[in-house]
């Protein structure tokens, strides 16, 4: 997907004065802290299982070459082909070719973030294939020829009058005079639209939440069903993942699955759970003939070793971007790529580079929500602090913030300096503003009090007051 | 005990009220407190930029400012998270400074979380009548567990009732350079938090760091709300006379 | 794409900075999967009694929208299945999984019951299968596929029944894994292992939660408890056997 994360700013205020996307984003914010809540207070197990959830991750990524070829040859021996793919073009292309080599005319989708990553919609249809995307949001969006705002509700961003006008625009065959005005109606229209789809389908494409390395199984967690239909009807299914979504056992994925749905929207479990292991065995009656997976890397082996290792335990269970301020208020395409929130502030730089994505890391008041909720436990702010820390020292021109920055630590690594600094801006400020006690405007400081009043000083500084206060107390 | 106060430059600079409660506070729990001259800032502002270089060097002077004290107290969840969580990372890969960071780190503490925690203070002769709202700001809530001890204390205050903000634990929108770099969003986050404290029906707004009461207080007064914002401390000492609320004039 | 396989394997090899794993540490990581130790499972269903499992199964099932009958006896399956699809005013008929553990129930009691046996088509309403386990701690049913348990029954049709026998209810995912006997057998692994928690349902529209997306709208669960098993119910042959 083409990266415009280097448009954050714009996109941000955009957002921000977006009234059906702050109509939506009201919802999120105050629902899905609630549900995730409610659901982890009925499970007293929930803090150990981040715990092990962790130890699980790590434990994989540390031995993950070990793993990658125990599920490769797992894969095989159930009658399935792994396609190993370096970079979104090399994963692009054996997409490509898999579906030319079944003769492919309809493919149908299921949600993937990979896919995105990849921009395989793009380059099918760029190569005369139109996948049919099934998820009930990522429907609306490509309908839409918009991004998804959200990892797991691609949608998230629309309020129901702007699907029904989508619905209205798109759907031409259906009767005009429709009612078209609740989610009820919307949802039956979809299902009654894309049913067809799912039939004529030659490849279904899904992604996969995680790989089990002892079966060579696939797993996907939905709740609408479409990824079931997609990977059951077709002839061949494509499972288009990354590396680091392996696991050891079945035993280790239901650890982590019972993190991830109470993580995600608060459910006890996704309506739909499958464990999916090669084409169809002899005798099945349905099923489809092929299965592929193709497996990407894309930089996700050079974070191992480093300091953005921890990224790669991500469930992707979206809880850090529902849980944060700064996404809630400006929604996921301010972010201007596929992972949104504090995940995306973190691996979209990973993947697509700092100089990009540079703003994403910055948008961020570290206050430690995000990594409160993530159920892996991946220290998110550290992990955004540290790309602070590579921009800083790459930094050839410092910005205004910067002088000042360096200015202030200059003056802190000063004691005597900084007392006199401190009581002169004290006393300055606090005279300047002594008659109303605050200020509405002040020079230096309009990106504050453009929104809001500056409180002004007392009029002395702390340490002054007390030295004054020592020496009255010394005996003479 | 004999506990020194890290002041902040925020209270230095801002607010000294808060200061001079704190050590009425710390007095009252049978503290002896004293102020290292040799202190300016905790280096936080310097950490969240990416210069871990001057970081450092503000680190080691606090080390320096503060050795030798039982304990090192700070009326802000903020800059005692940087002494406590921070500082050691800070100096992960520097074995000897680690371990003076280590060290001061086990002795460090945001103040009402010290008073009830490790003093033992379990109310406050401070009289105040106001309905009030409380704030939790992110550090002192994440960094450092500090959620019931001021409610606590603030439950002996005579006269005062404490309604429970929604989203008390939703960030105010200040995060340091943040509200000046990204200043719409900020705007945003704290319309959003006034929003909700007005709602409760609240006369007053505390919370324990000046940094979000600032940014809270200046977006009350730019919407014309009477609804005072003060350090808790200034309530728990009873001080609440000394100095106006943030943002009013004397 | 062979060299691709290479380079990403020694990408992250080099990253882990060291070679590939010895034999040692390899017999390790292999005798851990052939463990398959559990991590800690949830006490909820754990911790109760086999009675009170079937009970929390068919609460956690009713939490999400399932709907659940509890008959006595296979005897009355017939009846109850017809009583559900009249009350939901669904026509007589229906497509059966081809499972020797529904050959038990006594259609011909009921031959207004249209019953067709095989894979789900395009047109089917209502199918009707077993299930391979049901899982107390979440109310999940577990459903494998096989030649005679077609994938297809659970998603093509607008309303989903499944039978279930009390004995089939298991504390966790995990206890229902293990009634499948194929440990590390990939090739003996059904090809789709389905936990299905209630019927189909999306919120992608302003979080309003709807039934019946792309999945069935209607997931029916006819419990029996009686003492008459239809004899095919435990791990082994849970599995469906080619022959």
């Amino acid at each position: 997907m083409l990266a415009t994360s280097r448009n954050f700013e714009a996109r941000a205020r955009s957002g921000l004065a977006n009234e059906n996307l702050q109509r939506a984003l009201a919802l999120a914010r105050t629902g899905f802290p609630l549900r995730r809540r409610l659901a982890i207070e009925r499970l007293p197990e929930f803090e150990a299982l981040r715990e092990i959830g962790r130890a699980i991750k790590d434990h994989t990524i540390e031995h993950l070459d070990f793993y990658l070829e125990y599920y490769e040859t797992k894969v095989e021996v159930s009658g399935g082909q792994v396609h190993w793919a370096r970079t979104p073009e090399e994963a692009c292309a054996a997409v490509l070719q898999i579906c030319r080599s079944a003769g492919a005319k309809t493919v149908t989708k299921g949600k993937s973030m990979v896919a995105e990553e990849v921009g395989l919609n793009e380059y099918l249809e760029a190569n005369g294939i139109t996948p049919v995307e099934t998820d009930l949001g990522e429907y609306i969006i490509q309908l839409r020829k918009e991004p998804p705002s959200h990892i797991i509700a691609p949608a998230i961003h629309l309020v129901k009058e702007q699907v029904a006008e989508t619905f209205r625009a798109e759907h031409r065959a259906l009767d005009p005079a429709r009612l078209l005005d609740e989610p009820r109606q919307m949802c039956d229209e979809a299902r009654a639209v894309l049913r067809p789809q799912f039939l004529a389908a030659d490849v279904g494409i899904t992604g996969a939440n995680f790989l089990v390395a002892e079966t060579g199984s696939s797993i996907i967690v939905t709740n609408e069903g479409n990824g079931d239909l997609t990977q059951i009807l077709p002839r061949v299914h494509i499972v288009v993942t990354s590396i680091e979504k392996l696991v050891p056992t079945f035993e280790d994925a239901a650890a982590l699955l019972r993190l991830l749905a109470r993580s995600a929207t608060g459910q006890e479990f996704s309506t739909y759970t499958t464990i999916s292991t090669g084409p169809r065995r002899p005798g099945d009656l349905d099923g489809p003939e092929q299965y592929h997976v193709v497996l990407l890397d894309n930089g996700r082996s050079a974070l191992i070793g480093g300091e953005f290792q921890d990224m790669l335990r991500c469930i992707r269970c979206s809880a850090c971007l529902n849980h944060c301020p700064v996404y809630t208020a400006i929604g996921g395409h301010a972010y201007g790529w596929v992972y949104p929130g504090p995940m995306g502030a973190v691996l979209t730089p990973s993947l697509i580079g700092i100089e990009q994505a540079g703003h994403l890391p910055n948008a961020s008041t570290f206050c430690g929500r995000c990594e409160s909720v993530c159920p892996v436990k991946i220290p998110l702010p550290k992990m955004m602090r540290h790309w602070r820390e590579r921009e800083y020292a790459k930094r050839q021109s410092p910005s205004v913030y910067g002088i000042g920055l360096s200015a202030w630590a200059w003056v802190a690594r000063r004691p005597v300096l900084y007392h006199v600094f401190a009581e002169l801006a004290s006393r300055a400020l606090g005279w300047a503003g002594s008659r109303r006690g605050r200020f509405r405007a002040l020079p230096l400081a309009a990106a504050w009090t453009r929104a809001r009043d500056m409180p002004a000083p007392e009029g002395r500084s702390f340490q002054s007051l007390w030295a004054e206060r020592q020496k009255m107390q010394r005996p003479r | 005990m004999r506990v020194a106060l890290f002041v902040t430059c925020l209270v230095d600079l801002f607010r000294p009220t808060v200061g001079f409660a704190a050590i009425k506070l710390l007095e009252e729990a049978g503290c002896a407190v004293e102020v290292p001259r040799a202190q300016t800032c905790c280096g936080q502002p310097a950490y969240n930029s990416g210069n871990r270089a001057n970081a450092k060097a503000i680190a080691l002077q606090v080390f320096d400012a503060f050795a030798g004290y039982e304990h090192v107290v700070a009326p802000s969840g903020s800059c005692a998270g940087m002494i406590r969580v921070h500082y050691p990372e800070l100096f992960s890969d520097d074995p000897v400074n680690l371990q003076r960071a280590q060290e001061l780190a086990g002795r460090s503490w945001e103040l009402v979380s010290f008073l009830v925690d490790v003093c033992g203070m379990h109310r406050v002769t401070a009289q105040w009548h106001r309905n009030v709202t409380y704030h939790d700001a992110c550090s002192g809530l994440r960094e450092l567990a500090v959620k019931d001890q001021p409610r606590h204390l603030l439950g002996s205050v005579a006269g005062l009732t404490l309604r429970e903000l929604p989203g008390a634990e939703v960030c105010c929108g200040f995060g340091g350079t943040f509200c000046i770099k990204y200043p719409e969003i900020s705007d945003k986050m704290v319309t959003d938090k006034v929003r909700d404290i007005a709602a409760t029906g609240a006369d007053g707004v505390l919370a324990g760091d000046l940094g979000c009461l600032f940014n809270i207080a200046g977006k009350l007064l730019r919407q014309g709300r009477r609804i005072e914002a003060r350090h808790v401390a200034e309530v728990l000492s009873g001080m609440t006379e000394d100095v106006p609320a943030i943002g009013l004039p004397r | 794409m062979r060299a691709a396989r290479e380079r990403i394997l020694a990408d992250v090899r080099s990253s882990l900075n060291r070679d590939r794993i010895g034999a040692d540490l390899e017999a390790e990581l292999r005798a851990r999967i052939a463990a398959h130790r559990r991590n800690p499972t949830p006490a909820r269903a754990a911790m109760l009694d086999h009675r009170a499992q079937v009970d929390l199964f068919v609460t956690m099932a009713e939490e999400v929208q399932a709907t659940v009958a509890r008959v006595s006896s296979i005897a009355v399956v017939p009846e109850a299945v017809a009583h559900y699809l009249a009350a939901e005013n669904l026509p007589a008929q229906l497509v059966m999984a081809p499972d020797p553990s529904l050959d038990a129930i006594p259609w011909k009691d009921w031959p207004l019951l249209q019953i067709r046996r095989g894979r789900a088509e395009a047109n089917d309403q209502v199918s009707l299968t077993g299930c391979h386990a049901a899982v107390a701690e979440t109310g999940s049913l577990m459903l494998i596929s096989g030649p005679q348990t077609p994938t297809t029954l659970n998603f093509l049709p607008d309303t989903h029944i499944v039978l279930v026998e009390a004995n089939q209810v298991v504390a966790t995912y995990e206890d229902g894994w293990d009634r499948l006997g194929t440990r590390g057998m990939s090739e003996a692994l059904p090809r789709t292992i389905n936990f299905i928690t209630g019927p189909s349902r999306t919120a992608d529209i302003e979080q309003h939660i709807e039934l019946g997306a792309h999945g069935p709208r209607r997931l029916h669960i006819v419990l029996v408890e009686g003492k008459q098993a239809s004899g095919s119910n435990d791990g082994e042959q849970g599995r469906s056997p080619a022959g």
